[in-house]
This record gives C-alpha cells, structure tokens and sequence, in this order.
C-alpha cells in the first residue's frame, strides 16, 4: 500500500476568462453588456446561429487576446484560425462552439507561456500551454434546481460573448499553489483591462487533478478563486481516502457544489468525447502581422511584476509587501496616490495591508464604490507622527475614515480626541493628583513600582487620554524634586 | 399569350421606366401565366400572393419617382431559391424541419436586389438543404422538367430554373454547391452561372457546404444574367469568405466591351468530360465547340482523375453539411415535438430523424463520421489534399487557356424516380460541375440544343473573377445559336 502522504499532486487548471470590457460579441455587433439584462434581449440573428448567418471577427478581441497572450509570455501565432467543436446543447446556438484548437494543421492564438508566481517566499515558474480565443454559449436556466424544475429555460443574452481559455501545464503541486497562481492571473488580467473578474461569470475554472501514478479527475465549472481552492482541497482528501482504501481513482469529471462544499461525480472519462473539430469554413485563416502585435506590445500597460519591482525600487517596499499591494491593483493605486504626500512608504503600506484591508472586508465593500478622501489616511499617519494620536486611536480612527465622513483634524479638534502631551497641562493635572493623594505619593517615593498607580490616577483624570509616557516622566521628576529638596 | 412573358428584363426595364403602370399590367400576365403552369411543374414553394406585389410596387413607384433611371432592377420580379434568407416571407430549403421558419433578416443578395428595385415573387422549390441533383428530394413535392413533366428539372435550384423556363420569373437566384445552378439550368434550358467562390455575398444563404456554396443568377438570356450578376457581386463586411477587394463591377459593360472587340481566346475542351457523356449530350455540345472553334483557338486537355474530384466533393460537401446542419434541432425553430420525459439527446435524435428527409439525414451521418476522430485523417484530410491538387491542376491549365468547356451534364433530364434506385448514378452525374466549386472558380452553362425537347447545356470555367470572360462567350453561342428567350411551351 502506498503511503499517502508522499503521494505527489499534479494539478492543472484550465480557466475561462471572459473579456468583459469588449463592448460587442466575439463574431458580431450585439453589445457584450449582458449582465442583468431580460432573457434573450442581448441577441441578433448572428448570436442566435439563425440559418443562413455568417460570423465576423471582432479586431478588438484579438487585440486584446494578444495582449494576454504577450503578458503570459506567450509565443502569438501568425494566424487566426478558427475551428468549430461540435457538442449537442441546447444552450450552444448551432450545436457547435467557435474555438481553437491545437493540432496539426490548427493553431491557437497562443501557446508555451509562463507565470512567475512565489509560494513560501520561493519563485516558481507555471507553464502556459496555450491561450484559445472562443465564444461562450448561452445559459440554461431552471425553475429552483435542476431536478425539480418544470421545464428549461434557455437565456442566450451571453450566447457569442469573447471568452479567453487560458490552459496551464500540469504543473501546480497544491491547492494553495493554485490559489496563488489564479490570484497572480487575475491581477495580470486586470492590469490589462481586459476583464473584470468581480462579475458574475466573467471568470470559470476547469480543474484537473491527479496523485502521480493514478487516474486523473476534472472538476468542472468553479466559479471563485476560492472554491477553487476547496474543491482541490476535497478532492485530495477524497482521492487520498480512496487510495489508502486501495481503491482505484476513476478518470472522471465532477461537479463541485459551492453549497455543500463537495464534488459530486458527472460522467466517466474513460472515452474522450469526440468533438469533430475542423476548420471553420466561414472564417478563413487571417495573418496576425507582426505590426500588430508590435502595436499591441507598445501600448501594454505596466503589469503587476514590472510594479513589484519598481515597487521594491521606488518606495524600498521589501518583496512581500510589495507583492501583496500590487496584487490588489486598486490597493496598489491607493498606495501611490497617498505616497505623493508621505514619504514614510513602509507605515503606509503597513496600515494599507492590515488595517486598511481588513476594514475593507470587514465592511464588504467593493472597491469600486469606494469614496474615500486620500488626504484623511494621510493625515492620520501625520497625526500618528506626530505624536497627536496614539496607535490605538490610529486603529480606531480608520474605520471611521472609510466609511467616510470624518476629517481627521476636525475631529480631533472639535472631540478633543488627541492624546494629551500638552506639558503644562499635565503637570498641573499630577499636581493635582498629588494633592488629592499623598498617601499614594509617600508610596511611590519609598517604592518606585507604586509610581504605576499614581499614573493611573492621572490616566483616569484625563479620559485615558493622557501619553502614559509623558505622565510617567512628569511624575519622576516631581517625585525627585521632593526627594532633593526633602520635602 | 402576353408579348411580356419572354421579353429580357433590360427591355422590360425600359417600358417600365418610360410608364411605371405597365409593371402592373406586367404582373398580370405573369400570374396569370403561373396560375397556367405552376400546378404542372410547381416550381415554387412560397408564392408571394398578387395583391402583396401590387401594393409592393405601387410603393415602389411612389418612393422611387425620381430615381427610377437608376435602379438596375426597376419592377422586375425575382424567384429566390427558398434556401436564401428573406425577412418575412417563409424560407424553408424545402425541409419539414424549417416548414415555418420566417427569417427575421433578408440575406445581403436580397437587400441588393431590393435596393436596385427588384421584387421578390417567391421562393422557388428545391432539394432539401440543397442536396440533390434533381429537385426530387424536397420535403413537400418535386419539381417537374417544363420541357417534359415527366423528367426531373436538375437540382437543387430546380424550382429556379423551371421558374425562368416556363415563363413564371424572368430572374431568378439559385445556389450552386457542386452544380445546382448548371445542373437545373442545363436541364432546363437557361443560363446559370456559378460566380467566382467569394465575389458573391453568402449572408443569409443557409449553408449546405460552407467552402463550396455560392450563389449565383440564372436568365433566359446573357444580358439579363449579367445584369443579375452586377446587382448582387461585390465585398460583403458581414461575409469574411467574401473577397476585399472586388468593388462593383458592371458586367454587362464588360460583357460589351468584350462583345465588340471580339477578342480571340485560347479554349480547352476537356477530352474526359466529353467522353463520359451520353451520345446526344457528347453530339450537341460538340457542335457548339466547333461553333466556337470556329473563330476561338481550341485544343484538347485532359483532367484525369474525375472519379477522385467527386468523392473529394462529397466528402468536404457531406463534412461541412453534418456542421452547418447541426443547428437544427428543434429547440429554437424546426419541428417542436414534445420534449417532456426525454433527454436532450432523446429529444435531438427525435426532431432530427422526423425533420429531415433521408438524403439530408444519410449526409448528416456520412459527414459526421468523416470528421469523426480517427476517420478524419483517412478521408477528410485526403480530401482536403486533393483539391489543393485539383486547384494546382486548374492553375496549370490556366497558363494555357482562358476557358475550358465540357458538357455541363454528361446526360439528359432523366425520369422522376429514376435515380432513387441507382444513387451513385447521381452523385457521378455531378462529376463536370464539382471541380468549380472545390476550386472555387467561376463556371457558366449555356444552352445550347434540344434533343428530343430536352435542352442539352454546356459548360465554361475560367480562372477566379473572369465572369466577364464566361458572359462574352455564353453571349458569342447565345447569337448563333439563338438560344434566348425561349419559354416552353406548357
């Protein structure tokens, strides 16, 4: 039998991404903008696959296939060419999806690419095998669930939208190594502004899973980063059960239910399904120019490696901190934007990562809706600076900050919520405390632990407001004054 | 029988534009004359009724008042081959499947021949999806020969040709995948011309063969087809098979231009093709080489491998038609059948086989196999290697001549139901015509005797975009043979 805590995990992971800031389908002029929209309203002869229609390509798609494509490092063919996979669905328009295939006599638009991604502080290199450019189909939709409902509806609203099929090598050894390469994809796609991966939909993932030496199994359809994560996370323990079991691990393709958080078996694999490519005879090959290309390199934005570096240059950010802003674009965005105007970039980025995350989600709020005055977090490490606000009042105030309508001086001008250092003030304050308690001061003088309860007094004189650091100073030099003038 | 009935279109146009009513008195002898013919031959499938055209013209006139001079089909109607997409009248490719399918969308040829001021009269019968060679496998009846209603008119644009035979259309469309322009137009004594693969829009033509179909005009005359031919060639945006840079070209210019220049052109007669023929077919079209031979410089060439060129035809033909066809399946248009209880795969299976007739199911299941992994090396590759080859033949040839002609059917209109018995008979029948569309050049027939009553066609290929070419020569045969404007007699 074998010990199964030495079995290797090979994962690969083949990713959906729709290209949802194309304005029109993949193969005509209807609007991409389908998302809460009514059923079968987003449609046109062409999506439909009315008879007698004929697709034309949308130039932007590839733009912007291209420009995935270079970002992962890919070698970009120098042909378009189209293929058709046939499957009977109802919810695929002509029984036949536009994609692309690898193959002789076949090219992707893509292939042999690479993502650099870091686990453990380790670098680590996963392969790209190819990028295919394809229409998504239309949707079924049922009354409550699948097995109780009356009838199938079918929604073709999504039916020829541009989608993106990223296919990677085998080449992830665990869950949380895929987690972290689809976090890295997912920001390189999004510095690219080709997708937004907060839609619904706009991002799926096929999974594919085996311990070396055992069957393989794929995991359909799943819809986050995280599910991702736990569906792997499942299906190791499962797989493993069943080996250390000596069972045999079946080449299937499940289902992973988000709900009750398990993969539920579809059908067996033992006969690949045979989609009857071949070229499609409406969309002739078309030569990719090598202009082309160079246009789309030259107006690449920076991606999130090129930050990671320039962040670890520019604001001597170390690497993990820098990784971890960048990767939340808009986090990173606010970094710079705020390191206009304060310099101390390490505090910046601390309060960002922590705090400032942490509220963010505390709260759910989307990122996007986020209004938020730079100046007030500024301000707060300003005041945090200067001694104004203590680390406690720091961590208090900023919730507040995002949820938005404070100003920070104001606040702490019209509340008097600072801290207190004023010198003066607190020295009148123990004097006072040493008036109202002399017994107490008696006791510090002979025993230097009781000073503690005299600051304690001043604390609760002053709200707790009072720098305990300050009264402390103020209380041992007016206890030494005592001392040496023997009073 | 009215003066208009065999009068060419560019006469017509003529009397039309000196007084717009007459296109009403037009109308009228042609639904009189269809209500004559049509039950004999039936050559249509949708009759757009009378009253809708009347009222369709009379707008027409209103709109056009000004513009009437430059409209190329001013009031002149057309039959559409039912497997070209009409915006609101029926378009079925004479299959049960699409019975009542209404396109919300005219095909990119209709809007052009709309926009000239051409009027659609119907949508002409056909073999179902267009596979066939005799109109016989329509879903709802065949078509009969105008010549001899006991023979077959050709196929599949056979409702086409009888149409303009038998005097019901003076224009009409047709599509051509192996030959169903020719084949009908042969049998049936018109001119049919298959244009070049790509000068003529595909949008809206419901496909059989994706890499093979065209649609192309037929007429009873030269002028007329070319005039046909100028209305619908030209770049369509939404077709990306349809060639960039051809702008519209006027071909009855060109085809003057020719005419009077008379140029001398270098003719190759394919010595296969003439032996393969029936006697009387081998007799005519002979004839009508020596006709050209006469004045043009003729030489035998041989195009040996015929019976390679149609099983590579079918093959790509059958493969792209198990594709095209899969869209039908009953769950947007096509039969509804109750679909309660049943998978999916129930369900296709179900509208599949009650929608589709047997020749269309049998091409389905061949083709499906073809590109089946595993078979798709052994057949459809091969296939794919052979035309590169039979293209690279026809370049070659091309050196040398500037058209090549044949017999465009080695035989004559066989009987109604005769080739059901022998369907490899048929396929072969097709063996002249396929080799244009897997090469994807343009190819004319001609009419150019009778045999017995039956007409007998001939066929002409040159190389991509020399319509011009095959309209000066079909015109050269045309004024010596005299063959235009013939109606039969019904």
């Amino acid at each position: 039998m074998n010990n199964d805590q030495t079995l290797k995990t090979i994962i690969g992971l083949e990713i959906h991404v729709q290209l949802t800031k194309l304005k029109t389908k993949l193969f005509c002029a209807t609007s991409a903008d389908y998302r809460e929209k009514k059923p079968n309203t987003h449609v046109c002869p062409i999506c439909l696959g009315l008879p007698g229609t004929l697709p034309t390509v949308n130039r932007k798609a590839v733009e912007y296939a291209i420009a995935v494509a270079k970002a992962l490092n890919c070698e970009i063919s120098d042909r378009l060419m189209f293929v058709r996979k046939h499957y009977f669905y109802p919810d695929l328009p002509k029984n036949y999806q536009i994609s692309q295939y690898i193959g002789p006599g076949f090219a992707p638009i893509a292939k042999n690419g690479y993502v650099k991604i870091t686990v453990d502080g380790k670098p680590k290199i996963v392969r790209i095998r190819r990028i295919n450019i394809e229409e998504d189909p239309g949707r079924v939709v049922y009354i409550g669930s699948i097995e109780t409902s009356p009838y199938s509806l079918i929604d073709y609203n999504r039916s020829g939208v541009t989608l993106l099929e990223i296919v990677t090598e085998p080449d992830l050894g665990s869950p949380k190594e895929a987690r972290i390469f689809l976090e890295k994809l997912i920001a390189i796609l999004e510095y690219l502004g080709v997708t937004d991966p907060g839609l619904e939909g706009a991002f799926r993932v096929d999974a594919n899973i085996s311990f070396e030496g055992f069957g393989r199994v794929e995991i359909k359809n799943i819809g986050s980063i995280r599910d991702v994560e736990k569906a792997l996370t499942y299906e190791i323990v499962r797989q493993r059960r069943i080996i250390a079991g000596g069972g045999k691990i079946e080449r299937e393709t499940r289902h992973w239910d988000s709900n009750k958080g398990v993969t539920i078996s579809l059908r067996s694999k033992e006969f690949e399904e045979d989609y009857r490519y071949f070229p499609d005879p409406d969309l002739p090959p078309l030569r990719i120019s090598k202009e082309f290309i160079e246009q789309v390199v030259k107006s690449l934005p920076e991606l999130p490696d090129e930050r990671i570096d320039r962040f670890m240059k520019q604001y001597s950010l170390d690497e993990y901190r820098a990784t971890v802003l960048v990767l939340n674009k808009w986090l990173a965005d606010l970094f710079e934007m705020c390191a206009k105007h304060y310099d101390k970039y390490k505090k910046l980025a601390d309060l960002l990562i922590t705090d400032f995350l942490r509220w963010i989600n505390e709260f759910n709020i989307d990122y996007k809706n986020l209004r938020l005055d730079l100046l007030q977090i500024v301000k707060l490490l300003r005041l945090w600076d200067e001694g104004v606000l203590s680390v406690k009042m720091v961590k208090e105030l900023l919730p507040q900050i995002i949820k938005g309508g404070i100003d920070v001086e104001d606040y702490v001008k019209s509340s008097g919520y600072t801290r207190l250092v004023d010198k003066e003030y607190l020295e009148k304050v123990v004097e006072e405390v040493f008036r109202e308690s002399p017994k107490a001061v008696q006791d510090a003088l002979e025993n230097p632990k009781a000073v503690n309860y005299l600051i304690g007094l001043v604390m609760k004189k002053t709200s707790g407001r009072a720098d305990p650091q300050l009264v402390r100073e103020i209380i041992l030099s007016m206890l030494d004054k005592m001392r040496s003038t023997g009073s | 029988m009215s003066k208009y009935l065999s009068m060419p279109i560019h006469k017509l146009i003529e009397e039309f534009k000196t007084d717009p009513s007459k296109t009403f008195d037009y109308l009228d002898s042609l639904y009189d004359n269809i209500k004559r013919v049509e039950n004999k031959i039936r050559s249509f499938i949708t009759i757009i009724p009378q009253e809708t055209l009347d009222r369709y013209v009379e707008n027409l006139i209103k709109e056009n008042k000004h513009r009437i001079d430059n409209l190329k089909l001013f009031g002149i109607p057309i039959a559409v081959k039912d497997n070209i997409s009409t915006k609101g009248i029926r378009t079925t490719c004479a299959s049960k499947m699409l019975e009542n399918y209404v396109p919300p969308y005219n095909a990119t040829v209709v809007e052009k021949i709309l926009r000239e001021g051409g009027i659609i009269i119907g949508k002409t019968n056909m073999d179902e999806f267009a596979m066939g060679s005799t109109t016989e496998t329509s879903a709802f009846y065949p078509t009969k020969n105008p010549w001899d209603t006991t023979r077959v008119p050709g196929g599949s644009s056979g409702g086409s040709a009888t149409a303009l035979a038998s005097g019901e259309a003076p224009l009409a469309l047709g599509s051509d995948t192996g030959g169903s322009i020719r084949n009908p137009a042969s049998f049936c004594g018109v001119y049919g011309l298959k244009p070049t693969y790509g000068l003529v829009s595909r949008y809206g033509l419901i496909a059989y063969a994706s890499s093979m179909d065209q649609i192309g005009p037929m007429a009873r005359n030269v002028v007329d087809l070319a005039i046909l031919l100028s209305v619908i060639a030209g770049h369509d945006p939404r077709d990306s098979t349809s060639v960039p840079f051809v702008q519209s070209v006027d071909y009855v210019q060109e085809l003057y231009k020719l005419h009077h220049k008379e140029p001398k052109l270098r003719i190759g007669v394919i010595k296969e093709f003439f032996e393969g023929s029936e006697e009387p077919v081998k007799k005519a079209t002979a004839k009508a080489v020596d006709l050209l031979c006469s004045y043009h410089e003729c030489q035998e060439i041989s195009l040996p491998f015929s019976k390679q060129i149609i099983a590579a035809y079918y093959i790509i033909a059958m493969a792209e038609a198990s594709s095209n066809l899969a869209r039908f399946d009953g769950v947007r248009y096509g039969m509804k059948i109750d679909f309660t209880n049943r998978s999916w795969d129930e369900a296709f299976t179900e509208v599949r086989t009650k929608g589709f007739g047997y020749e269309v199911r049998k091409r389905i299941a061949i083709g499906a196999y073809i590109l089946s992994a595993g078979y798709r090396d052994m057949y459809y590759i091969r296939a794919l290697k052979l035309r590169r080859v039979l293209k690279e033949r026809f370049d070659q040839i091309f050196k040398g001549y500037d058209i090549v002609v044949s017999p465009t059917m080695p035989i004559l209109p066989p009987r109604l139901g005769e080739f059901f018995e022998d369907p490899l008979r048929i396929y072969l029948a097709d063996v002249n015509t396929v080799a244009a569309n897997l090469v994807g050049i343009p190819a004319i027939s001609i009419p150019v005797d009778f045999y017995n009553g039956l007409p007998i066609g001939l066929q002409a290929m040159a190389k991509q975009f020399s319509e011009p070419l095959l309209l000066y020569i079909a015109k050269q045969l045309e004024d010596r043979t005299g063959f235009r404007d013939i109606l039969a007699q019904l």
